[in-house]
């Protein structure tokens, strides 16, 4: 009997030495491709010592871009937070004309090259551009200005909470808020009371992926923002221009800030996921059993 | 609380769920609508509850007590909605659960804390769940879940309790169990229930009376022993529990089939019309010799023993299959094997003709 169960195992599994192989080829090509440049980030960063590591970010430079791009991640998350949940409520919960369309458009940032966006708001927004001279009537500057820098961001992550929680509402179906209406609950008391607990996971889930993006973006920011130095550069318009004078210690400082960053979210986001498993499994599990009319 | 609806009719873009439906639900009924997948019962429940609004016509009316209701949105009917699935709010506690009807009223109406667990308790005793406030509905077993949903919507003491497949995701002995239960609930709480249900054997049992529908319409309304035993048509009879068919011919006011004539009450229809006749299993003689011109000949396929009746499976001698079922005591005295020879005649038939519906 072991022999038929040797030899059905054997039926069902690959040779050893393919096993071997994927799974080297594997583990070597991550750590060269993904774990050695991020240890070589920290290492660069630290090899005059963690003076000058510190002394990095006393610069007034550094300091104000780390500002920007708090401030930017701060403006953008929470406005895409809120489009993405009201955006997969809609797309989620009710059927209307041009819900195939919407959920294209969300995908559109991910589709298209975000140097592009920038060069959108240039052509909008900028001083030759359709809005530019009209804006500068009332002494607004969007284009190489912090306003710029923001909406260049809010493009780029805009779908990332939309499409984490698009798959969850809707696999989670309106029963649960039928149910509270059917109660009593006005649909301000269904929501908070209702939906948001259902989705919360999901929801801190997307932030933690849209805030990464927000903090890491480079190309849409770079076009709109002109690298003033100590004006509108951000983290990674900042690193850049570091690297280009060949300052690669105060570089890979503000560079190990982003890599923790990272670092922060792949944990957070390993810890949701699990999470998120749950929150889903319990839906599937009350709607499991058959779907009569 | 009486419930009428009158002309209702719904579609969903080319699919017609509901076609110009009229029903009048009285005060204190449990009524049940019957149907299969699709037939509009839910739709029609929904129609009811607010969840879905009929097409706009201007002779369609949805009326509480007589009042129209079509400017009153869910929350204000004052339903207790009970979902297939159960539709608890996961992250709540059972207590929290019941008592989420009473937390969400306009502070005005807002009973106080001491108030609020009172009436929880008194539910809980009601659904046999006391001691379990504290737990969560991932550790409630399907019908526990189920009573916590009932509770929770009597919680708003509704005028009128609204059961979607309420037992649909249970097993069969949960499901007998809470349905007698439901039953012994709707006297005592004295309120208007509407069940909705593709379970025949549930709607029979548990209703005062039965609304079977097919297809977007109503087929028959009437007590459960009406609609079982004087089925208004083909699609009623064959869905209320099993049901043999055979294709026979009008001759001088008589189904012919082979060598058995069943009578026709209506005499008038003309010869040589196609008649089905409709004969269940309980209501068929069966015997080893011929009685007669009026019985067919078969062989038996397959017995079983298992249940309070034997049920046989016949073979026609067009092969057809013809169900029997027959007490314990005569499949002994009969002896009968496999392959046997026997004769069936039907004691009771309802007979269709087309057009000439009997």
């Amino acid at each position: 009997m072991s022999e038929t169960t040797n030899r059905l195992r054997s039926g069902q599994q690959d040779p050893m030495w393919v096993r071997y192989l994927a799974i080297t080829i594997s583990l070597a090509f991550t750590s060269l491709m993904l774990v050695l440049p991020l240890c070589v980030v920290f290492w660069e960063a630290l090899r005059k010592g963690v003076w000058v590591y510190f002394a990095a970010f006393q610069d007034r430079n550094a300091i104000q871009a780390i500002y920007m791009t708090c401030l930017a991640a701060g403006i953008a998350v929470p406005l895409n937070l809120v489009f993405g949940i009201a955006a997969s409520w809609a797309i989620a919960k009710f059927s209307f004309r041009g819900k195939g369309f919407l959920i294209a458009l969300i995908d559109l940032p991910f589709a298209i090259s975000p140097v592009i966006s920038g060069l959108v708001y240039i052509l909008v927004f900028g001083m030759q551009g359709w809005l530019g001279k009209w804006l500068e009537g009332y002494g607004i500057q969007i284009i190489f200005a912090v306003p710029g820098i923001v909406l260049a961001t809010i493009f780029v992550t805009f779908p990332f909470v939309a499409r984490e929680l698009i798959p969850l509402m809707e696999e989670q179906g309106s029963e649960e808020e039928w149910a509270a209406i059917s109660l009593g609950a006005s649909g301000w008391q269904t929501f908070w009371r209702v939906t948001l607990p259902n989705i919360k996971w999901g929801v801190l889930y997307g932030v933690l992926l849209c805030n990464a993006r927000a903090m890491g973006e480079f190309g849409a920011v770079s076009v709109v923002s002109s690298n003033i130095r100590g004006g509108t550069n951000t983290l990674p318009l900042h690193i850049d221009a570091l690297h280009a004078d060949y300052n690669s210690v105060a570089a890979f400082s503000m560079a190990s800030i982003l890599a923790l960053l990272g670092v922060v979210t792949l944990i957070g986001k390993t810890l949701l996921e699990r999470k998120l498993v749950n929150e889903s499994s319990q839906s599937l599990e009350s709607t499991a059993t058959g779907d009569a009319i | 609380m009486s419930i009428e609806v009158k002309n209702i009719s719904k579609t969903f873009g080319s699919f017609t769920a509901l076609k110009n439906i009229s029903l009048k639900i009285e005060n204190g009924e449990l009524i049940s609508l019957l149907g299969p997948s699709g037939s509009g019962k839910t739709t029609l429940l929904r129609v009811i509850a607010g969840m879905e609004l009929p097409d706009p016509s201007p002779d369609s009316q949805v009326l509480f007590f007589g009042e129209d209701v079509a400017n009153r949105p869910v929350g204000d009917r004052k339903v207790g909605f009970v979902f297939q699935h159960y539709a608890l709010f996961k992250h709540m506690s059972v207590y929290e659960n019941i008592a989420f009807g009473l937390r969400v009223r306009p502070r005005a109406l807002r009973p106080n804390e001491a108030t609020i667990r009172e009436k929880v308790h008194s539910l809980l005793a009601l659904i046999q769940l006391e001691g379990f406030g504290s737990r969560f509905p991932k550790q409630l077993s399907g019908g526990q879940r189920q009573r916590v949903a009932l509770a929770r919507a009597l919680a708003i003491e509704p005028q009128v309790l609204l059961l979607d497949e309420p037992f649909g995701a249970l097993d069969a002995k949960v499901r007998k169990g809470l349905r007698d239960w439901l039953r012994g609930l709707h006297d005592e709480l004295n309120t208007t229930t509407i069940l909705v249900t593709h379970d025949q054997e549930e709607a029979l049992e548990v209703s005062d009376r039965v609304v079977v529908m097919n297809q977007a319409r109503i087929e028959q309304v009437g007590a459960p022993a009406e609609v079982f035993h004087h089925p208004e048509s083909e699609f009623v009879i064959d869905f209320l529990g099993n049901v043999n068919v055979f294709q026979g011919r009008i001759n001088q006011g008589q189904a012919v089939l082979e060598n058995m004539r069943v009578k026709l009450s209506d005499p008038t229809i003309p010869d040589g019309e196609q008649a089905k006749v409709y004969v269940r299993p309980n209501d068929i003689t069966i015997d080893k010799n011929s009685i007669g011109d009026s019985s067919i000949e078969a062989s038996v396929t397959r017995i079983n023993r298992a249940g309070v009746q034997a049920k046989l499976s016949l073979a026609s001698k067009n092969n057809e299959e013809i169900r029997v079922d027959v007490s314990m005591e005569r499949l002994l005295e009969l002896g009968l094997q496999l392959g046997d020879t026997v004769y069936v005649h039907p004691t009771k038939a309802r007979v269709f003709v087309p057009d000439y519906t009997i």
